[in-house]
Order: C-alpha cells, then sequence, then structure tokens
C-alpha cells in the first residue's frame, strides 16, 4: 500500500508539503514516484529563485520520461537537495525523507489552505486512476 | 482513434500489476516491477518479454526464394532450412518499409516477422510487389509470440521444452511441438543477450508464459517491458524503427550495409543505395554519452558550435553503465570518435562526446 503521511499536505499535481516555521519543504508524493518510474536524472532550480502557484520550477526525468515539478505554493527557494542531483533514485527510494527537492520561504500562507490533507489526497489519487 | 487492441497474455500483464501503455496500437506492459531492476534481470539472468503485438506472414510458393530475394536487401539465397536473417523492405529510392527477420521453414516457405506498427503497410507492400505469384498470408493474429532473454535462457526454454537447446546457434531455429501443438523457437533477440523468441498459437500463450513464469523461478525469471526493451537494445545500438530507420534515413546511414547485398542482383532500392554509397555517406548515425547531467531523448538539435549538425534519434539512460546515451543523426563531416558535440535539451545546451557503438559490450 502506498504511504501518505498525516502531517503533510498535497497538491493535485502529486507534490508534498511540510511546514516548518516560515519554511516550507516540497518533494514528490509515493504515487508521483510510482507513476514516474526510476528517476535518473534531476534538473534542480538555484537558491533565491522564485517561483508563483503552478510554475514548473523543477524537472524530473525518470528511464521513459520527462516531467515538471509544479510549484504548490508562491516563493523563494532557500534551499536545494544536492543529494538528489548525484543520485535521484533517493527519491524512489525515501521520497518524504532524503528524497525532498526545496525549501522555499512563502509569505502567503494562506495558499496551504487550498491544499489537501493526506485522507483527501487518498480519495483524489483513487478516482484519478 | 480505433480501440487499443490486447494481446492473449493481456491478463498475465494486469495480475503482475504491469503499467500498461498505448504502443502501436496495443495495449502493451511498459513495465512490472521497474525499468532498471528488469534490464539488470536480463543481463544478468532471464526476462521474458510479451511480443505477441508483432506481426507473422508465411510467404509461400515455388517462386518464393526469388520473390523475396527481389524484396529484400540480404542474400535469401544463404538461408538454409532452419535458419533466420535480419534484413530490410526498402523503397525504390532506399528508404526503409520496415526491418524483420526472414526465416526459412523450406525452400519454398518462409516465415517474416515484422514490427506491428508497420504490419499493414508492410502487407500492402508486400503484396503490390509480388509478381512471382507468391502466397502471403497474415497469421499474425494465430499465434502469440514471447522473448525468452539472458544468459539463463537457454537452461529455461530446455526446461520448458525438456529438451537439449544448446546446439540451436543463433539466428537458427526449430519447430518442436509445445504441448501438442506446433511452435517456433528462434534463437535471436533485441536485447544483446544469449536468447530466444518462441511463437506458439494463441490458445498455447497463457500456458506457455505461466511456464516461463513457473519453471524460471530458478533462473530468476523476470517479467519485463517495453520500458527496458527500449534500455536494452539501445545499449548495444541495435536500431529502432522510426528512429535510426525509417522512409526518411538511407539505412547506410544507420550502417546497415551488412544487411544490403549490393552484389546479389536486382533488389527493390539497390539503385539508390548503390548510388548513395558511390557518392558517398553525407550523414551518419552515431553514438554518444552526455558528459553533463541529462538525457539527450530523440528529436534534440545536435550542436558544434552555432552550427545545427543533426538531431538525436534515441537517447536514455543505460542502466547497465550508470550513463546517459544515445543514437544521433549527424553530418558525416563530424563524423570523430571523441569529437565534442552539443545537444540542446529543452532550450539548454548540453555537452557530449561522439563514441563507438555498442555502448555496452558482454565482459
Amino acid at each position: 500500500m502506498a504511504n501518505y503521511p498525516s502531517e503533510l499536505k498535497y497538491s493535485k499535481e502529486h507534490e508534498w508539503l511540510k511546514t516548518e516555521g516560515e519554511t516550507i519543504t516540497i518533494g514528490i508524493s509515493e504515487y508521483a514516484t510510482e507513476q514516474l518510474g526510476d528517476i535518473v536524472h534531476v534538473e534542480l532550480p538555484q537558491p533565491g529563485d522564485e517561483f508563483g502557484v503552478g510554475d514548473a520550477f523543477c524537472v524530473v526525468e525518470s528511464v521513459k520520461s520527462v516531467s515538471d515539478i509544479y510549484m504548490p505554493v508562491t516563493g523563494k527557494i532557500t534551499e536545494v537537495n544536492e543529494l538528489i542531483s548525484d543520485n535521484p533514485g533517493i527519491i524512489n527510494d525515501d521520497c518524504y525523507g532524503e528524497g525532498w527537492i526545496i525549501k522555499v520561504a512563502t509569505e502567503n500562507k494562506s495558499e496551504l489552505e487550498k491544499l489537501m490533507a493526506s485522507d483527501a489526497y487518498e480519495a483524489f489519487i483513487a478516482e484519478e486512476s | 482513434m480505433s480501440k487499443l487492441r490486447k494481446t492473449p497474455l493481456y491478463e498475465e500483464h494486469k495480475k503482475l500489476k504491469a503499467r500498461l501503455v498505448p504502443f502501436a496500437g496495443w495495449e502493451m506492459p511498459v513495465q512490472y516491477s521497474g525499468v532498471i531492476q528488469e534490464h539488470e534481470a536480463v543481463r544478468t539472468k532471464v526476462g521474458v518479454f510479451d511480443v505477441s503485438h508483432m506481426g507473422e506472414f508465411f510467404i509461400s510458393g515455388k517462386r518464393a526464394e526469388e520473390y523475396l530475394n527481389r524484396v529484400t536487401t540480404n542474400n535469401v539465397t544463404k538461408l538454409e532450412d532452419g535458419t533466420c536473417q535480419y534484413t530490410l523492405l526498402c523503397y525504390e529510392n532506399g528508404t526503409v518499409v520496415d526491418d524483420l527477420i526472414l526465416s526459412r521453414v523450406s525452400p519454398t516457405e518462409y516465415i517474416a516477422v515484422v514490427n506491428a506498427a508497420n504490419l499493414q503497410k508492410d502487407l500492402k507492400w508486400l503484396m503490390d510487389q509480388n509478381k512471382e505469384g507468391v502466397e502471403i498470408i497474415d497469421r499474425s493474429d494465430e499465434f502469440a509470440m514471447l522473448a525468452i532473454q539472458g544468459p539463463n535462457s537457454e537452461k529455461l526454454v530446455s526446461k520448458i521444452y525438456n529438451s537439449d537447446f544448446s546446439s540451436l546457434k543463433y539466428y537458427n531455429f526449430s519447430q518442436p511441438e509445445y504441448h501438442g501443438a506446433p511452435s517456433y523457437v528462434m534463437r535471436t533477440g533485441y536485447t544483446g543477450e544469449s536468447g530466444f523468441e518462441v511463437m506458439v498459437p494463441v490458445s498455447k500463450a497463457c500456458e506457455l508464459w505461466q511456464d516461463v513464469m513457473t519453471l524460471g523461478q530458478e533462473f530468476g525469471i523476470q517479467p519485463v517491458g517495453l520500458g527496458a526493451r527500449d534500455t536494452l537494445r539501445l545499449e548495444v545500438a541495435y536500431s529502432l524503427y522510426g528512429h535510426e530507420i525509417s522512409d526518411q534515413i538511407c539505412p547506410l546511414e544507420a550502417s546497415l550495409g551488412w544487411v544490403i547485398k549490393l552484389k546479389k542482383g536486382d533488389f527493390i532500392g539497390r539503385e539508390a543505395l548503390q548510388k548513395v554509397k558511390d557518392e558517398g555517406l553525407k550523414r551518419k548515425v552515431v553514438g554518444f554519452e552526455l558528459t553533463e547531467p541529462g538525457i539527450g531523448r530523440d528529436g534534440c538539435d545536435v550542436y558544434v558550435g552555432d552550427q545545427k549538425i543533426g538531431y538525436v534519434t534515441s537517447g536514455t539512460f543505460s542502466p547497465s553503465l550508470k550513463k546517459s546515451i544515445g543514437l544521433a543523426l549527424i553530418d558525416i563531416s563530424h563524423v570523430e570518435i571523441d569529437k565534442e558535440i552539443e545537444l540542446d535539451i529543452r532550450g539548454r545546451r548540453k555537452k557530449a562526446i561522439i563514441v563507438k557503438t555498442p555502448f555496452y559490450k558482454k565482459m
């Protein structure tokens, strides 16, 4: 069974978000990693880059496909996970832990309210697949 | 868009939770457990692929050899009973209708295995060229085909048939019975590994699949989808129709001169191919390796400085080499091993070098 930690929020584009103070960590959900398959390359943004909701901020490539990852909130990137740049497979192995993608600072926390809790996200996936 | 077709093994793929995708009008498994794991299984143990979507034509008649020698590029007179040949169907202009494997059952009966995507086009082409009065029967719907590939494939096929297949040579085939039904076991494949392609009547498809999965346990059997089929073939630089060969590319440019026998007598496309050979190639398919992160997929433009010199025909991540590899069709003046080139990957230039193919060689 796929795993969707309840302490995270989820977007319809299959990103997860974890809020700690002013910092939001963003990665992709287990459903997304299963859909992508073995991830072999990640193109990360630079710290300092700013994005709006729905902007493509990262490219994830599996053996067979290329996918954009979209910003679920408005924000400025404070940190990127260099570890996945060298070892993209970590995203498949541990998407909620070591396989995180970026950390952002956001001023508009109200955007988080539009995102789904884990149970709503699970229902959303069940509907989609 | 017509409805997607399902192979006789569709339910087996479902049971194994394969991800199914549309491919050449069929709903086919692209992966089961993961492309990299499936790839590794074929390189180190044994994998099974459902290739039932491929076409099988039976071509027979007194003048079958003469006909086939005129429509294909390889020398059909070199075939003996029980042997197979990789060959091409060409248009008059020398470009390719399809690539295929031709097997001789008897001097008057042959089997052609063709690409699923080209089946109807091939059949029409073959019928239209038929001046020799041969019989061409499309029996694709009567047969299922499994590719059993990898170092343990010989042991597995021997066990399935309870018969020793170690003496069946590369590009030879035999016709053993399978559970009372006729079958064809060809020592061919598309992976660069020792392997077999087995044709059985559709009614026996599930039985054979289950035999492979059950008897294959001890040999490390893994079902393999189209994803790994592509990474496996690309590591050994085998051409794929629609990529390295097509009706827009001369097969000599794809280094397929070894299956084009210009001296065998007249055949369709001979004149055009001879002309290309006499005048010299203007472009050629080469192997490349990216020297920075990224994957150069088919369609990416290739540059040297500001000059566009060609495009990528196939590109992937090589699970065996852990490198980003690919094939590109480029201007002949730039064909030089170790030469630095650049690929335009979604608007960004990435460095690569031209390398020898195959990328992967068996130790």
